[in-house]
């Protein structure tokens, strides 16, 4: 639950653009949200639309060149209690950031997670530099924090390598490791896109009991929308590098403003809706045509192209992002047609 | 052939004309060890697998990872060789033929795999990767080939000119796109799609899954469809699998799986599906711990460790794949459950 609306991070016009070969790729391009205090936002968004270029933003992570943030503010409130725009930080000062107030996990656990160190020595490495303990005291940090993300004998797991895990428990670790010096942000990066549903069911379980317990705010990036249900206060909706909606998790999913995110609730298989043997069998309403080239993005609203409410307005100007109500944001010139549409059908 | 075995190949259903009948599949890896190199144990990745598929029909295969999916479905492609059983294409006992003979085979006979990061050679162009089995296998030459190229990126949903670009030069999820044009390159006749929609956006799985059925009507493609997500399953496939440790645990048509699953396993993985829906609050069963390790499978019912229906019997009886309704089979020897 959210503290009153205490804002964490505030991303306000951010621009990320990669030079390549072929010109510049406008990755995030203008992109504005907000966290609250012990908040989880999940972002959607169709693959490339900038979600991870977002979140690497925001840890000072991006590879430059060819990356760079180029225009833009990240404020973001540590735990010393001062707001900092990330945009503008030292290196040095970013390091006693990042694996301290916010932290990363990613789909594939070892990107993080060493494999030639025990996992122990992994995660007391953060403790001792974050939190200035010794060796002995970072182990049994380490120790407890495995005891925490539930993995059994966590004495005798301490002392292993990540090989000797199965993918699940290496999940679990990266977890640990993210978590050990409790940190205001964890950035989950498609964190159980690449598990089963049981133990994307431990973790997910996992995460929301160790939010209530830490407190910490979660961004979500994930493309599973039963995750987002499930996991999400509030939702971002990407699309060519920019946010196109915005709000409530319970709005999103039952009064969407936006065509694309229309489009993506539409084009999920429902559990329990499998045809009957020797009937038809039914068909997933799917998005027509591509992911936007980043390189020549369309003029006006990125899904034109796609989106079959399109008018010729569309193509005009880029859409702005505006409030339908509620700090619900739709990025759509009709926006105003579907709240109509919607209020005719429950009238 | 054991008693058990028999019956579990008398009970698969049959739907129409089979392309497609896997008697008992078996791989086990070796594990070696000491100084001789002795083999001290195997990994029974499929044990004692049993179905038919018929030709034009799709069939699922679910189950968690580590279940033996992928090795059962590049065992019946013999990608690896199996250890023991019987895959019989058209008829034809593929496990027996040599290389040579299987030449012609592995045209009609594709994979989309798992990972596309690992399966696509980072110093290859698009074009390349995707044109390499069409000049195996000596289709679309000349100026054809880079028309059918270009037409299978947009069928799976990238551009024309994205085959000049190399792998590294794509998200996660176009690169996924590019191993699933690569597999229909040759127009096959069966698929293994090894979790060919897992990585990709929900905008372009729909599409995917869509273009997998439409594929499948036109040309009559039979495909063995190999996912962890049921609800994609359930959409797309006539008949449903559900594998754990090596083994089928239940096999039925795919709406009577989901709205009426009769093993343990399988009700707990659509528990564990979440629920696109944020005002639905369930209650879901949550199965303990990991899957466990297939060197040393639990006696009796293998899922038996994370089973809340357990009793004393299951330690003892490896349960045999019953006939429970027509069409729908089940490895549990309870029937006072579910
Ligand atoms: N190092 C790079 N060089 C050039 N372009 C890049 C680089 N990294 C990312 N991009 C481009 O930036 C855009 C956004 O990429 P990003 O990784 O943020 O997508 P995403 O939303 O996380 O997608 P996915 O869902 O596939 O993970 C894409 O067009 C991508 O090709
Ligand atoms: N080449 C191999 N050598 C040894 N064990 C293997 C090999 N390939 C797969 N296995 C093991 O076989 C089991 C089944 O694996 P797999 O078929 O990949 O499962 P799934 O596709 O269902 O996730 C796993 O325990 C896996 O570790
Ligand atoms: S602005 Fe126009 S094209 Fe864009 S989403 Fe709205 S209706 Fe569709
Ligand atoms: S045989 Fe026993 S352990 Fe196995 S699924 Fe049935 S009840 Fe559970
Ligand atoms: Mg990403
Ligand atoms: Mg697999």
């Amino acid at each position: 639950m959210t503290h009153q609306g205490e804002v964490l991070l505030a991303v306000n016009g951010l621009k990320t653009y990669f030079s390549t070969d072929d010109g510049v790729v406008k990755s995030v391009d203008g992109v504005t949200f907000h966290i609250n205090k012990g908040e989880t936002l999940a972002v959607v968004g169709e693959s490339g639309s900038g979600k991870s270029v977002t979140s690497l933003s925001v840890m000072r992570l991006i590879p430059t060149p060819p990356g760079k943030i180029v225009e833009g503010e990240i404020l973001f409130t540590g735990k010393d209690g001062v707001q900092k725009d990330i945009v503008k930080l030292s290196e040095a000062d970013m390091r006693k950031i990042r694996g301290n107030d916010i932290s990363m996990i990613f789909q594939e656990p070892m990107t993080s997670l060493n494999p030639v160190y025990t996992v122990g020595d992994q995660i007391a490495e953060a403790v001792m530099l974050h939190q200035g303990k010794n060796k002995k005291d970072a182990m049994g940090v380490a120790t407890d924090m495995l005891r925490f993300v539930g993995i059994p004998a966590p004495e005798k797991r301490v002392n292993e390598y990540p090989h000797q895990m199965s993918g699940g428990m290496r999940q679990r670790v990266m977890i640990a490791m993210a978590l050990s010096c409790k940190p205001a942000l964890l950035i989950a990066d498609e964190p159980t896109t690449a598990l089963d549903v049981t133990i994307q069911a431990q973790i997910l379980d996992l995460m929301r009991k160790l939010q209530a317990d830490v407190g910490m705010s979660i961004l979500f990036i994930t493309h599973n929308l039963g995750v987002v249900a499930e996991m999400a206060d509030r939702v971002v909706v990407m699309y060519g590098g920019r946010v196109v909606e915005e709000g409530d998790v319970v709005e999103i999913f039952k009064a969407p403003r936006h065509p694309y995110t229309m489009g993506l609730l539409n084009s999920i298989p429902r559990p329990g809706e499998a045809h009957e043997p020797g009937q038809p069998k039914g068909r997933l309403e799917a998005i027509p045509g591509n992911v936007p080239n980043p390189l020549s993005l369309p003029p006006g609203c990125a899904f034109e192209p796609r989106c079959k409410f399109a008018v010729p307005d569309c193509s005009k100007a880029v859409p702005a992002l505006e409030d339908t109500g509620h700090g619900h944001m739709s990025r759509c010139i009709r926006w105003r047609d579907f709240a109509q549409a919607q209020n005719e059908v429950t009238a | 052939m054991t008693a058990t075995t028999a019956q579990t190949r008398r009970s698969m259903p049959a739907t129409g004309d089979t392309l497609l009948d896997v008697q008992n599949l078996e791989k086990y890896f070796p594990i070696r060890g000491g100084l001789l190199s002795r083999v001290v144990g195997n990994v029974k990745a499929v044990n004692d697998v049993s179905f038919k598929i018929g030709r034009g029909e799709v069939v699922g295969l679910v189950g968690e990872s580590g279940s033996g999916k992928t090795t059962a479905g590049r065992a019946i492609l013999r990608l690896i060789e199996p250890t023991g059983g019987q895959v019989l294409f058209n008829g034809t006992d593929i496990t027996k033929l040599s290389k040579g003979q299987m030449r012609d085979y592995r045209r009609e006979m594709q994979i989309i795999f798992q990972d596309p990061f690992a399966s696509l050679n980072p110093r290859m162009t698009v074009s390349d990767i995707i044109g390499e089995a069409m000049q195996i296998h000596n289709l679309h030459p000349g100026k054809g080939r880079i028309d059918r190229i270009a037409e299978l990126l947009q069928k799976v949903g990238l551009r024309p000119e994205h085959m000049r670009r190399y792998p590294h030069e794509f998200s996660g999820g176009q690169r996924q796109r590019i191993g699933i044009a690569r597999a229909l390159a040759v127009d096959p006749a069966f698929i293994v799609a090894d979790e060919p929609v897992s990585a990709l956006d929900v905008s372009i799985q729909a599409q995917v899954v869509n273009l997998l059925q439409d594929l499948q009507e036109e040309l009559g493609l039979t495909v063995l469809f190999i996912a962890h997500d049921l609800a994609v399953v359930e959409y797309i496939c006539d008949r449903i699998i559900v594998m754990y440790l090596g083994r089928v645990m239940e096999i039925a048509p795919s709406r009577q799986l989901n709205t009426n699953p009769k093993h343990p396993y399988t009700e707990a993985l659509l528990s564990a599906a979440p629920v696109p829906d944020p005002t639905v609050k369930r209650q879901r069963i949550i199965l303990e711990g990991d899957i466990p390790s297939p060197i040393n499978p639990p006696s009796g019912c293998v899922f038996r460790t994370r089973c809340r229906y357990a009793i004393a019997d299951c330690a003892n009886i490896v349960p045999e794949l019953r006939e429970v309704s027509p069409g729908h089979f089940k490895a549990c020897i309870r029937d006072d459950i579910l």
